[in-house]
Parts: C-alpha cells; structure tokens; sequence
C-alpha cells in the first residue's frame, strides 16, 4: 500500500489529538460526565457535533457509571461509541468496565490518567488505570500525542475485530494538556481503514435477543474462559492493526518501543509520557559517563506482551522497572514490575531487577533520578523496590 | 448430557434468539411442588396473579365439581413451577397444598 501523504499538522494537547481521532473514527454515540482532567476531550467533541462536523449523538449523562451505561447500551446496538474519563470517573465506572468487556462490545475510551483520592489530587500517575487492569480491556498506555491520536484510530479497528473494549491512557496532564505537533490523517482515509464490523448480534427489534442474562455454574466459567481467549487473540491482531496502520499512514509503534536497547547492559522498563521521555534523556546522559543505557516502554498493557519485553531485555545484565502506581501490600508494589517478574519466572529467566516507584500524585520524575537508576544498576544490582521522590 | 464448551457459546454470553425457556426446563431447583385441591378451589384466580412465574394455568371448559359447575380450573405447569409455595400462601381457602418432590 502506498504511503498517505501527510494533509495536515496541527498543535494539539493529547486530549484535542483524541478528539480529532474520534471525530474521524466517526463515531455514533458519545455519552461522557466531565472529570479532570479529561474535560477537554469532550468539550472538544462537543464543538464537532455542534459545528456539524461530526454527525453523533451525545449525550449528558449525570455520572461515569451512566456515561460507560449508556455507551453499553448504545454499542449493544450496534453503534460506534467513545467515553473517556479519569481517576474517581473511572473508579465508578468499575463495575461497568467488567459489564462492556463481558458483553464483548468494541468500546474505545480515552483515560487521561489521573491519581486516586484520599488525599484528593488532579495530577497525573496510573492508579486509575492500574485498578482497571484486570477488566477485561485492551489497555494502551501512549507517550505523545500523535501516539494517542494514531492509537484511537488503532483501537476502532482492533475492538471491531476482536469484539473488545479498549482503553487509550496516557499521562493526566503532562499529556493531556500539554500542546504538541500532530500530524492528522485524511478523514476518509481513516474511515477506509475503518470499516463497520458490527457484532453478530446486536439489540434490534426485528431480530431480539437476550444480552447479559443469569449463567448458572454449569455455563458463567465458560464466558470468561471466552475473555481469555479474546485477550489472547487480541496481542495477535494488536500487532497486526499496528502494522497495516503504519503501512497506510506512515506511522507505527509495536507493543513495546525502545530506546538504544540494542547493545544495552541496563535498561529502564517503564510506561507513559513522562517517564519514557525523561528516561531516554537520562540513557543519553548515562552514555556519556559510559554506561551502556537503554529504555523500553510497554505500548500495549494488556493483553500483556510478554516475548516482545523477554526479547528486549535478553541482553541486558540488569534492569529497572519505573512504575507510577502503586500495589499496595503487594511482594512488590510496582504493577508493572510484577507483570515483568511473573513474565520472567515463567520463562525461567533470573536477572536483577530494581522496582522504581515514582511519579505518584504527578511527583516529578527528574531527569537526574532516571540517571541516578542507571547508575543503581551499574554499581549494587540487586532485588529491592525503591520509592524514589518520597520524604522518607 | 454434554453441554456446549466455551469455543461454541455465542460470544458475550448472548441469548440469540428469543423464547429460549420453552426448550430449557426451568424447575429443577423445585424441593416442595403446589398441588391443587379442586374440591376448596373458588375460581377466585389469586394463585394465578401472584404467581411470579406465570406457571398457573387457566384452562377454560366445563368442568362439574361435586354438584357445582365451573367454567374454568387451574392447574399448574410443573416444567417451570419453581416451588416458592407463594400461590399455597395466598390461596384464601387453602386449596394448594405444598408437597415434597419425590423424585
Ligand atoms: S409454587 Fe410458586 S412458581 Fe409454583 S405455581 Fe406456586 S407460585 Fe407459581
Ligand atoms: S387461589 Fe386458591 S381458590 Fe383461588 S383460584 Fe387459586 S387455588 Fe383456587
């Protein structure tokens, strides 16, 4: 396929690249209630619908539980929908994420990550989307935002297949109001590359059927079984979406992006904006002083893609996994840190390997802590979870 | 009897088409079954109304009873009665009586 030239470029904060992406998925049904920091995602699409450019039903609903409600029952229908909330929102929600990816229904929803009360904060880290990991979604985590832009598109295409609901999150804030350039595709294009897939079964008067009734032991374990498998097939076609996207609009990402990993003895695993940007700066920095640094950042959370990170890290003689939420009471309380231990132990792989937690409540991560890890590495690597960025 | 494995359910645990329970017998959890005793029985249709089943039957006809002549009875559909003893409960002249299933 022949490379679209780029049309169009525009200074976009991640929560307005969403919006464009949304708007040229062409979308059917927006239900969403505001939450920082993900208001302007819908304020945005607001001024779409009303200006005419974007000929979808949106609707106000009076909280998140009846925002991922109503685009349940809208995609039941057979409709393209789109959400997006943060923090709290999300937390409220929670029991409809189970609901949307059990009824198997191609959701997308944008979480500009934000941290979790008590104490309240609007900043940005990934508690929200950490508590939501065992759900059922496809979860990516993006870095810029043309990522997120590119990702939005991605998911329709990706929920479409494999009839899952996919959540795009990426940094609350330092991401989602901070403006960057963005390259925009042709509308029709991206609707070419996104042609309906509406479920076998859908709500229709014509043709009824029954959506979320009673499972008895003898039939529930075998829906959920039906999940993992989705999940399963979903890695598959995550990369295959990647793929055709990048051969179409010139732009890709795989599951897992790297940064000088190639030759790298010490390597930094983490994921989202800040720290993947801050984490290449510090490679850089520990370079100079002759450490053999590299970054790896795990694009696609869940499903979890395991040989992609394995292979990544094969040469390294240790690493570091910076997580920006915590697990509480957890072995280690690093989430990604656990996926990665579990991901080596059943591979049979044994490396030392520093669990970082930073960044939590939007805690700045510097530059010259990300560095400070690489040289952690180099001199005592061991096994052990640093809370770095904390008054201890 | 084997049931379906997971790979041939319809996905998102759909129902794909509608009246399903007339194939799926739904009274095997029943422990105490309502039997009716036609002889108490006023026609008054309160096991009928309440019962959240809609497993009491109203059968039209002509049906004698002792020297009285009725023109409807009820009877009870045991594939889906579930046993909830609500109709024996709310019969005004205690013509239902609940008794255990014997299998
Ligand atoms: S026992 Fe319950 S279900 Fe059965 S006929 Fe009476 S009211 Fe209906
Ligand atoms: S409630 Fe009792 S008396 Fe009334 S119709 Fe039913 S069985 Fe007969």
């Amino acid at each position: 396929m022949q490379i679209q030239e780029v049309k169009h470029k525009e200074a976009l904060t991640s929560n307005y690249a969403v919006a464009y992406a949304v708007k040229a998925a062409d979308v059917d049904v927006i239900a969403v209630y505001p939450i920082t920091p993900q208001t302007t995602i819908v304020e945005k699409l607001a001024e779409f619908v009303a200006n005419g450019e974007l000929n979808a039903e949106l609707i106000h609903v009076e909280s998140e539980h009846s925002a991922l409600s109503a685009v349940v029952g809208a995609s039941a229908t057979g409709a393209r929908v789109f959400t997006a909330t943060s923090s709290q929102g999300l937390e409220y929600a929670h029991e409809i994420l189970h609901i949307a990816s059990a009824l198997r229904l191609p959701i997308v929803m944008a979480v500009p990550a934000r941290a979790l009360s008590a104490p309240i904060s609007i900043h940005g880290d990934y508690s929200d989307v950490m508590n939501a990991r065992d759900t059922g979604w496809v979860i990516y985590i993006v870095a810029s935002a043309q990522e997120a832009y590119d990702t939005i598109i991605q998911a329709y295409r990706l929920a479409e297949s494999v009839y899952l609901p996919v959540m795009v999150a990426y940094d609350g804030f330092l991401m989602s109001h901070t403006v960057e350039p963005v390259e925009l595709n042709d509308e029709s294009e991206v609707r070419k590359f996104l042609p309906r897939q509406i479920r076998p079964y859908t709500l229709n008067p014509k043709r009824p059927v029954t959506m979320g009734p009673l499972a008895s032991p003898d039939w529930y374990y075998e829906f959920k079984y039906q999940q993992v498998l989705a999940l399963r097939e979903a890695y598959k076609v995550a990369k295959e979406v990647d793929v055709a996207y990048g051969s179409k609009f010139g732009r890709s990402y795989g599951v897992v992006e790297t940064y000088k990993i190639e030759d790298a003895d010490y390597a930094l695993v983490t994921y989202g904006g800040a720290a993947y940007g801050n984490a290449r700066i510090a490679a850089d920095r520990a370079r100079e002083k002759g450490i053999a640094a590299g970054v790896i950042r795990v694009r696609l959370y869940r499903p979890f893609p395991t040989l992609e990170i394995l292979k990544a890290l094969e040469g390294v003689k240790a690493f570091a996994v910076v997580d920006r939420a915590i697990m509480f009471g957890s072995p280690a309380e690093g989430p990604l840190y656990k996926d990665i231990a579990t991901a080596m132990y059943m591979n049979g792989i044994d490396k030392p390997a520093i669990n970082i937690i930073h960044g939590i409540g939007q805690r700045t991560i510097y530059v010259e802590d990300l560095y400070k890890v690489y040289t952690m590495l180099k001199d005592r690597p061991g096994k052990e979870v640093v809370f770095m960025g904390v008054r201890i | 009897m084997t049931l379906p494995k997971a790979t041939q359910l319809p996905i998102g645990a759909v129902i794909p088409e509608p009246g399903s329970t007339r194939k799926n017998i739904t009274a095997g959890w029943r422990t105490l079954r309502p039997v009716i005793n036609d002889e108490r029985c006023i026609r008054c249709q309160l096991c009928w109304l309440y019962c959240p089943e809609g497993t009491i039957v109203e059968k039209r006809g002509v049906f004698k009873v002792g020297n009285r002549t009725y023109d409807v009875k009820y009877e009870i559909n045991y594939d889906y009665c579930k046993g909830c003893g609500i109709c024996a409960n709310e019969c005004p002249t205690k013509a239902i009586e609940m008794v255990p299933e014997t299998t």
